[in-house]
């Protein structure tokens, strides 16, 4: 299988270099251009792909089709985007995991396995309480928390070592107190972690605020701060925990696009470019805003240095809450 | 009365008219292909929605998913093949009747229960829904639990084995879920260092392995059996309104499970199939007969498939929260359309709500004609040549679980399981009762843990909220009765001998 692969990759690389002194450059895109994403179709991730791959379609003059690569907890199809050749004819949506998977020893892949290309969003945590909870602000809650024997608060959002796990670890760290002083209750997505906080199963859920949305809108749970620079803009009355509590700490899901390593650099600039043009246009906002999906631009440099940030604070998170492996 | 009229407004445009039809064609299709569910025809459905108005968008997710969970009735019928998860539950049962000449009849009650259900189904989301949802939202981790724990038991219900057969069938499930990073404790089990395996073994490759290849594998190995008889299928509705008469408790009881197990978040119409078979074999006069091509479990389990479907929606549009796999991706269809789920969906939306309801009817209306059309078609698999159809039904298989995520990995999967379907089957082991173990364990588990966590390892509170007490009760009872019944025969040896 990686034979053929490797071989299939090699004849296309003879190809070009054959083909390159008689003609001038082909144009980019001379063909179709597959999309990869590692999650399943249907979800948040798969949709802002889609989304994105329409736009594009429309800039770029060719078919960008998304193929859903699942499997392995995403590990599959982050290195099917990695091991792809760097022609440009195949790129791919990367997550957050990719920044969190080689510390658990799951794969060798990390944010240098790529050629970034553009950051296109980035959902930072809230931090949800059920409407009854007698904790009206943050300032409360964190009061409470620190008074709180080890154990007793439990908090859900997502499963153990996920990106909320992380960002409630780092919370707590970034406030003085060990990784595991709030319990964590592994559950299988932010929906079922909202509607336990619903049935009074835990105290938090560290979520983001658009999973946690419309259980919020429905008068059952609050959002009292979200771990981010700045408030967001659709959910303005939620304040950030560095204007409450002084604790400067942010972390995110985020999502961007990247090619597979040596992608040749005129080809990751018009890629670039093109991407800026979606995130600016009208269509891609009104998509993002309409599932309440942060805007977060950065350019292929920004997004090297925001995957650099982004693995050194889950490093530590990680290793705070015991989950460093290997 | 005036939001009502604007409802009817809003269906009857050229657009939402064109959505139902095409999405009906196209859900009949992919449910009835092995391998291919009704969540898979949702996802790709959400690149084509963002082009279509929100009713007509909405319509499509809600035609195709009810036509697809009937129409993968189809194939299981036929060929002991589900098309889809939610059909397994009585597979055995519809292909019993197909080789007793009853095909129509099996397939007339798929359809004529499944249109049943989902009616029933709407009209309890319309009149139902705040409730419904008040009780799904109560439900924490300890109630899922018992459940989860239920629906396992159901194991013992649904085999025709002896239940030691069916238990260990069932263990094995268990075991095949530990696979996997995807469990409480995020460690990695049982993955020998493959990457593949780290996701776990999803139930659909295990599915189709079990069922579909090693019913080719059978054939292969087997003469050839006498031909089912050649001849046109009878009235495919003509024996069902008797069969309504005759089995009325059992449709109201489907509907009322599905309806209910459908509303509860992460359960869904795969287990409201398992459970509804299994309670109408459990409370039948007539439990011999189970197995052997009987009607009546088929009428409580597809009643329940598909009102679930319509139950999913209750958490879906109250809280957002999705009741199952298909509600999951039709959320974030709800948010780009500009329906954002929510109470207030129900009053300011309200004329968009009811433009649902009425979707709903009519896609469960429109089932008859197109299913009868679909029956009609279908039946000529039966004529096929068997050297011709297998082949064919294979490829099929490797098909639909290569498409899941575009793994190669899956079709390896289908073809290990393919092989130890074949084998227990031969051995006497019911491969349901392994489907069910592998579809149940990681709630079972993922809940159990969870709960333990939350408790500090306290058991008491799993007795404690009022709905698991119910549910623990109900659950031990069913866990203790084989053995009271038991020991009370051996108290009375003359009774049990006469």
């Amino acid at each position: 299988m990686a034979i053929i692969t490797r071989r299939g990759a090699l004849a296309a690389g003879a190809l070009t270099t054959i083909a390159r002194p008689t003609l001038a450059q082909p144009r980019y895109p001379a063909r179709p251009v597959q999309v990869i994403v590692p999650w399943g179709a249907g979800g948040g991730t798969d949709a802002t792909a889609r989304i994105v791959a329409s736009l594009l379609e429309k800039e770029m003059g060719q078919p960008f089709n998304v193929v859903n690569r699942t499997g392995g907890s995403g590990v599959v199809g982050h290195s099917a985007i990695a091991s792809a050749a760097p022609d440009g004819h195949t790129i791919g949506m990367i997550t957050v995991e990719i920044c969190m998977m080689h510390w658990q020893g799951l794969t060798e892949l990390k944010r240098t396995s790529y050629t970034p290309l553009a950051l296109m969003n980035e959902d930072p945590p809230g931090v949800q309480v059920n409407a009854s909870s007698p904790y009206r602000d943050i300032k409360a809650l964190a009061d409470a928390i620190k008074a709180s024997r080890p154990g007793q608060f439990k908090a859900s959002g997502t499963g153990q070592g996920g990106i909320w796990h992380l960002a409630l670890a780092g919370w707590l760290g970034a406030m003085g107190l060990a990784a595991d002083h709030v319990r964590w209750v592994p559950s299988n997505g932010a929906a079922p972690a909202m509607q336990d906080l619903a049935a009074g199963g835990v105290d938090i859920v560290t979520c983001s605020v658009p999973e946690a949305r419309a259980i919020i809108e429905a008068g059952r749970a609050r959002s009292l701060a979200i771990m981010a620079p700045a408030r967001n803009p659709q959910f303005a009355a939620v304040p950030t925990l560095n204007e409450t509590l002084g604790i400067n700490y942010s972390v995110g899901a985020w999502r961007g696009i990247a090619a597979p390593l040596n992608l040749p650099a005129p080809i990751a600039q018009a890629l670039t470019a093109a991407l800026q043009k979606v995130w600016n246009g009208q269509e891609f906002k009104d998509f993002m805003n309409a599932r309440g999906f942060g805007m977060v631009w950065g350019d292929a440099a920004g997004f090297a240095q925001h995957m650099e940030r982004t693995d050194t604070t889950l490093g530590a998170a990680m290793r705070s809450a015991g989950l460093v492996r290997g | 009365m005036n939001t009502a009229l604007e409802a009817f407004a809003m269906v009857a445009t050229t657009e939402v008219a064109i959505a139902i039809l095409a999405s009906a064609v196209y859900g009949m299709v992919i449910g009835a292909l092995p391998g291919l569910t009704a969540t898979m025809a949702t996802a790709l459905l959400v690149p084509v929605t963002f082009y279509l108005s929100p009713i007509a968008a909405m319509a499509t997710i809600i035609t195709s998913s009810a036509m697809a969970i009937f129409s993968g009735d189809i194939p299981g019928a036929l060929m002991r093949i589900p098309g889809t998860p939610a059909s397994a539950a009585y597979t055995d049962e519809a292909y019993a009747m197909t080789r007793k000449g009853q095909a129509e009849t099996a397939l007339g009650a798929a359809l004529w229960f499944s249109a049943i259900g989902g009616i029933v189904g709407t009209v309890a989301l319309m009149i139902l829904a705040p409730a419904l949802a008040e009780v799904a939202l109560s439900f924490s981790t300890y109630e899922y639990f018992w459940l989860s724990f239920l629906g396992l038991m159901c194991a013992t219900l649904v085999a025709r084995s002896s239940p030691i057969k069916a238990i260990a069938a069932a263990l094995l499930g268990l075991l095949v879920a530990c696979v996997g990073i995807e469990n409480p404790g995020g460690v990695p089990r049982f993955t020998f260092g493959s990457t593949d395996l780290l996701g776990g073994i999803e139930p659909l490759p295990a599915l189709v392995g079990v069922f579909a290849v090693s019913e080719i594998m059978r054939a292969m190995t087997s003469p050839l059996p006498p031909p089912i008889p050649n001849r046109k299928l009878g009235s495919i509705l003509g024996g069902q309104w008797a069969l309504t008469r005759r089995y009325q408790k059992q449709m109201w009881r489907g509907n009322v499970i599905g309806v209910l197990i459908g509303a509860l978040p992460g359960a869904g119409a795969d287990m409201a199939a398992w459970v509804a078979y299994a309670s109408s074999k459990r409370f039948s006069k007539e439990r011999e007969k189970f197995g052997t091509g009987h009607p009546e479990g088929l009428v409580e389990s597809g009643a329940a498939n598909n009102s679930a479907l319509a139950g999913g929606w209750v958490p879906a549009l109250l809280f957002g929260i999705p009741g199952d796999t298909i509600t999951a991706i039709a959320i974030g269809v709800l948010y780009m359309k500009g329906l954002n789920p929510g109470p207030t969906l129900f009053t300011e939306k309200a004329s968009s709500m009811y433009a649902l309801y009425i979707v709903f009817i009519l896609a469960n209306v429109l089932m008859i004609p197109l299913g009868i059309a679909m029956i009609r078609l279908s039946r000529h698999v039966l004529r096929a040549p068997r050297a011709a159809a297998m082949p064919l039904i294979l490829l099929l298989c490797a098909v639909g679980a290569f498409a899941i995520g575009n793994n190669p990995f899956a079709v390896v999967l289908v073809a290990a399981f393919g092989v130890l379907g074949y084998l227990m089957e031969r051995n006497g082991y019911p491969v349901a009762a392994l489907v069910l173990g592998i579809v149940m364990g990681t709630m079972v588990e993922q809940n159990l843990v969870s709960s333990l966590i939350k408790s500090d390892g306290e058991v008491l509170p799993f007795f404690e909220r009022p709905v698991s007490s119910v549910l623990a009760a109900l659950t031990i009872t069913a866990l203790l009765w084989p053995a009271g019944v038991w020991v009370l025969r051996r108290l009375q040896p003359a009774h049990a001998a006469r």
